[in-house]
C-alpha cells in the first residue's frame, strides 16, 4: 500500500497517559515506538486524546457528514431501509462509504423483516454481513426466531435484537406514564421491553446463540441481562445517550424530536440505565442515527415517525458521563469502539498493534452547543437541540488516512 | 332552570392581563382565576341567548372566522359557528371530508394555507393530540382548540364548569365523578384538569381497561366500581362510549358495559339527592346513560349544556380577538 508511514506524537492514548502511536500500511505498528521509518508523517497532538474512530451499531442511514463530524470511522447499517435481505443490496450497502467510511450492514434475519421466513442469512454474510438484525421491531414469531439464532450462531454472527412486545406497544407513541396520560397519547407499559428479553434469552439459553439487544432502556429489562450475564450467558446489550440524559418529560409540548423507539422511559428507568452504565451491564453506546426531515416530523406526534439523528452528539455526550463520573475514559472507548468490534469481528475498535489505524484526536473540552438547523446530518432531528455540550473529534484516520 | 352567579369584576387583573394567551389550546395553560374570567364573560352572554328574537352582538363585525374540522363533528361545529355568526364574524367552515387533505396535503400546509387567507381566529378540531398546537406555532391569528385526538377540548370543560356553577352556585368543593372511556377522552382531560384547578374532588370512574395510566398523578380518585365512585357525589359526569371500544378490545359487550357502568335510576341513587348528571354527547341510551335519566328535567343537565356552549364560546371569541380588535387594555 502507498500509504505514508504516520506517527502521532503527544497525544494522550484513550484520555490517559500521553504517548505516541505508530501507523504503518494502514495498521497500527506500535505504541509508543522509540524509532520511526524514515518518511514518517509526523503528527504533534498537543495533548489532545487519540482514540479508535467510533463504531456506531445499528445506525439508519449512511449520512456521511454526520459520522466524519462525530468521529464515526464505521457505522453498523441497520437492514430497515430496503430492507437488506439479500446478498446484493448487502454488497452495494457495504460500498456505500467508499472511499472515507466503513460500513459494515447489518443483514435482515428474515425475508422482508417480515419476521416469517429466514433471510439469505449465509450469502449475506459472503456479500459481506457482520451481523444479523430484526430491524426496527422483534420478531413476533417464538419458533422464527428459534431458528433465526440457531441459524445465525452456525454461521458465526450475533442477533441484533429490538426488545418490544408487539402485543403490547401496538398504536403505543409513549411510555405509559403521567406525560402519555397529560398529552393524551397512546402509551405501552415499560414491561413490554423486559417481556421480549425474557423470551429472547430463553431462547438464548437454549440455542447457545449469541445476542445484542440494541437498546435496553428498563430497570427490569436491564436486570435481566444482568441476571443473564450473570449466567454466562453470551449476551450484550445497548443504549441511546438519549436514553440515558432523557426521559419523557421530553416529550412535553409534543416534541416529536423526541419521538423515539423505544420510546423515552419514565425518570426511574433513566436512572437505572446511568446505574448500569456504570456497573458494566450496557455493553455498547451508540447513536441509532435515524434522520428524518420535516415530512417525517413537523407532524403531530403520533402521526410523526420516531428516530433522532444521533451520529454527531454521540462523542460529546458520551464525554458527558465521563465528566459526570458515571464511567472511566477507557471504558466509554470499550463502549463507542472495542465491543462494537469484536461484535462484528473487525480488527479495529482498539489502539493495539495489529488493529487497523482507524484513529481519531479528541479535544474533549471545547465547547459547542447542539443546534438543530446546523446540523451536519442531513436532517437536524435531535431530541438535544439547544444543549450546551464539550468535546469533538478534530481529526480522522481511516486505515491511516487522514480523512478529516 | 339555572342563575348567573357572576364574581365582581374587581376580582381579575385589568385589561389584556385578565386573560394573557394568545391561543385556547388546553385548560392545561390556564390558570383558576383566567376560568373564572371566561366563565364570568360567558354569563353575558348566556342572557344575550335568551333575550328574544334579537340574539346579535356585532362586536366581532368584519372578522373572518375559519373553522377548521380535520374531524367530523356536528354538534361542536354548530355551536362554534352560531356563536361567531351571533358575534357578528364572518364565519366559513372547512371540513376535512371535501377539503385537500385527503389529497394528501400536511397539516402545516393546510394551516399555512388558511393562514393566508388572513383570518382573525381558527377554531380547530384533529384526531391526533397535538394537532391544534402544532397549528397554532405556525399561524398569525388565536387558535381555539375544538378538540385534538384524546389530548384537550377546553371549551367543553368550561361549559362544564359554567353548567355546574349556575346549577350549583358554586364550582369549588363539589365531589365530581368522571365516568366511562376515560382513556380516550379529551373531555375528561380537559374536565379534569380545570375541576381540580377549579378546587373540586374529581373522581374517575372506569372499567380499568379504560382508565388512562398514572391517572392519579392528576390529583383525582380512580374507582372501578361505579356504585362506589358515585357514593355522594355532587355531579356525574357521564362520557360517551364509543361503539368501536365495545367490540371485545376494551369491553366485552355493550350489555356488559350498561350492567357494570351504565347510569340507571337507581345507580344514580348513590349520589347526593340533589346531584345532577351530565353528558358530552351525542349520547348512547341504553349503553352509558339511560333515558329517564337522560331526559330528568331536574337532575339532567345534557341540554343546558349545549346552551352553555354557544355562550362559553362567545366569551373564548370575543376575548382572543380583543388584541386584534385593540380594545383597550389588551394592545
Amino acid at each position: 500500500m502507498g500509504v505514508t508511514p504516520l506517527h502521532i506524537v503527544n497525544a494522550r492514548l484513550l484520555g490517559g497517559t500521553t504517548g505516541s502511536l505508530l501507523a504503518i500500511d494502514g495498521s497500527i505498528a506500535a505504541l509508543n515506538p522509540s524509532d520511526v521509518p524514515d518518511g514518517t508523517e509526523v503528527v504533534d497532538a498537543r495533548g489532545l486524546w487519540l482514540a479508535p474512530g467510533i463504531i456506531d451499531l445499528g445506525v439508519f442511514a449512511t449520512d456521511k457528514p454526520a459520522f466524519h463530524f462525530g468521529g464515526i470511522t464505521r457505522a453498523a447499517l441497520m437492514p430497515d431501509a430496503g430492507p437488506l435481505d439479500s446478498p446484493g443490496l448487502v454488497e452495494r450497502s457495504a460500498k456505500g462509504g467508499k472511499p472515507d467510511l466503513w460500513v459494515h450492514p447489518l443483514a435482515a434475519a428474515t425475508k422482508g423483516l417480515e419476521g416469517r421466513e429466514l433471510a439469505e442469512i449465509g450469502l449475506m454474510k459472503q456479500a459481506g454481513a457482520r451481523a444479523i438484525a430484526t430491524g426496527r421491531n422483534r420478531i413476533a414469531d417464538s419458533g422464527v426466531m428459534r431458528r433465526v439464532l440457531s441459524y445465525a450462531a452456525s454461521l458465526g454472527l450475533v442477533t441484533i435484537i429490538h426488545a418490544e412486545d408487539e402485543g403490547l406497544t401496538a398504536g403505543a407513541v409513549a411510555t405509559d406514564g403521567e406525560m402519555a396520560t397529560r398529552l393524551g397519547l397512546a402509551s405501552a407499559p415499560a414491561v413490554a421491553e423486559a417481556m421480549a428479553i425474557a423470551r429472547d434469552l430463553a431462547l438464548v439459553e437454549e440455542t447457545g446463540a449469541p445476542v445484542h439487544f440494541r437498546q435496553v432502556t428498563t430497570a427490569k429489562g436491564l436486570d435481566l441481562i444482568r441476571a443473564a450475564k450473570a449466567m454466562g450467558l453470551p449476551v450484550l446489550c445497548g443504549i441511546t445517550p438519549a436514553h440515558l440524559l432523557l426521559s419523557d418529560t421530553a416529550i412535553g409540548d409534543f416534541r416529536t424530536f423526541a419521538r423515539l423507539s423505544p420510546p423515552l422511559r419514565s425518570e426511574d428507568d433513566r436512572h437505572a440505565c446511568l446505574t448500569a452504565l456504570a456497573d458494566g451491564t450496557i455493553d455498547v453506546l451508540a447513536s441509532g442515527h435515524d434522520p428524518r426531515g420535516p415530512e417525517d416530523k413537523r407532524l403531530p406526534f403520533a402521526e410523526a415517525l420516531p428516530g433522532m439523528a444521533g451520529a454527531e452528539t454521540l462523542l460529546a455526550l458520551g464525554l458527558g458521563f465521563v465528566r459526570d463520573g458515571h464511567i472511566a475514559p477507557e471504558r466509554l472507548f470499550d463502549l463507542l469502539a472495542a465491543t462494537p468490534a469484536c461484535l462484528l469481528g473487525v480488527d479495529a475498535g482498539q489502539l493495539k498493534v495489529g488493529m487497523e489505524a482507524d484513529l481519531i484526536l479528541i479535544d474533549e473540552g471545547t465547547p459547542w452547543q447542539v443546534d438543530a438547523k446546523r446540523m451536519a446530518a442531513w436532517a437536524g432531528n435531535t431530541p438535544f437541540d439547544g444543549m450546551p455540550v464539550q468535546g469533538r473529534a478534530t481529526a480522522m484516520w481511516k486505515g491511516g488516512l487522514r480523512i478529516r | 332552570m339555572t342563575s348567573a352567579t357572576l364574581r365582581p369584576a374587581s376580582d381579575y387583573p385589568p385589561g389584556g392581563d385578565a386573560f394573557r394567551h394568545r391561543h385556547l389550546i388546553g385548560i392545561a395553560q390556564l390558570t383558576p382565576w383566567e376560568i373564572s374570567y371566561v366563565l364570568d364573560a360567558a354569563e353575558e352572554w348566556v342572557d344575550l341567548n335568551r333575550s328574544g328574537a334579537s340574539k346579535h352582538d356585532d362586536r366581532l363585525a368584519g372578522l373572518t372566522i375559519i373553522n377548521a374540522f380535520f374531524e367530523n363533528s356536528t354538534r361542536t361545529l354548530l355551536s362554534f359557528e352560531i356563536a361567531g355568526k351571533r358575534l357578528g364574524a364572518d364565519v366559513v367552515n372547512m371540513h376535512a371530508a371535501q377539503s385537500s387533505v385527503k389529497k394528501g396535503e400536511t397539516l402545516i400546509d393546510t394551516a399555512m394555507t388558511l393562514n393566508a387567507m388572513r383570518a382573525d381566529a381558527m377554531v380547530i378540531r384533529h384526531a391526533s393530540s397535538g394537532a391544534v398546537q402544532l397549528i397554532a406555532d405556525k399561524v398569525d391569528c388565536p387558535v381555539l382548540n375544538a378538540g385534538d385526538g384524546r389530548h384537550e377540548h377546553p371549551t367543553q370543560a368550561l361549559l362544564d364548569a359554567l353548567t355546574i356553577r349556575r346549577r350549583k352556585g358554586r364550582v369549588e368543593g363539589l365531589t365530581i365523578a368522571i365516568c366511562g372511556d376515560v382513556l380516550h377522552s379529551r373531555v375528561a382531560r380537559s374536565n379534569i384538569l380545570a375541576l381540580t384547578l377549579l378546587g373540586n374532588e374529581v373522581r374517575v370512574v372506569a372499567p380499568a381497561t379504560l382508565t388512562p395510566p398514572a391517572i392519579d398523578r392528576m390529583h383525582v380518585a380512580t374507582f372501578t366500581d361505579m356504585d362506589e365512585g358515585l357514593k355522594d357525589a355532587d355531579v356525574v359526569m357521564m362520557l360517551r362510549l364509543q361503539n368501536e371500544r365495545m367490540d371485545g378490545a376494551y369491553l366485552p359487550s355493550a350489555r356488559e358495559y350498561h350492567a357494570l357502568y351504565g347510569l340507571t335510576p337507581k345507580r344514580l341513587e348513590k349520589a347526593k339527592p340533589d346531584a345532577i348528571v351530565m353528558h358530552p354527547g351525542p349520547m348512547n341510551r341504553g349503553v352509558e346513560i339511560d333515558s329517564n335519566v337522560a331526559d330528568d328535567p331536574v337532575r339532567s343537565t345534557i341540554t343546558e349544556q349545549v346552551e352553555m356552549g354557544v355562550a362559553v364560546r362567545m366569551a373564548c371569541l370575543d376575548i382572543l380577538t380583543r388584541r386584534k380588535r385593540k380594545v383597550a387594555g389588551w394592545a
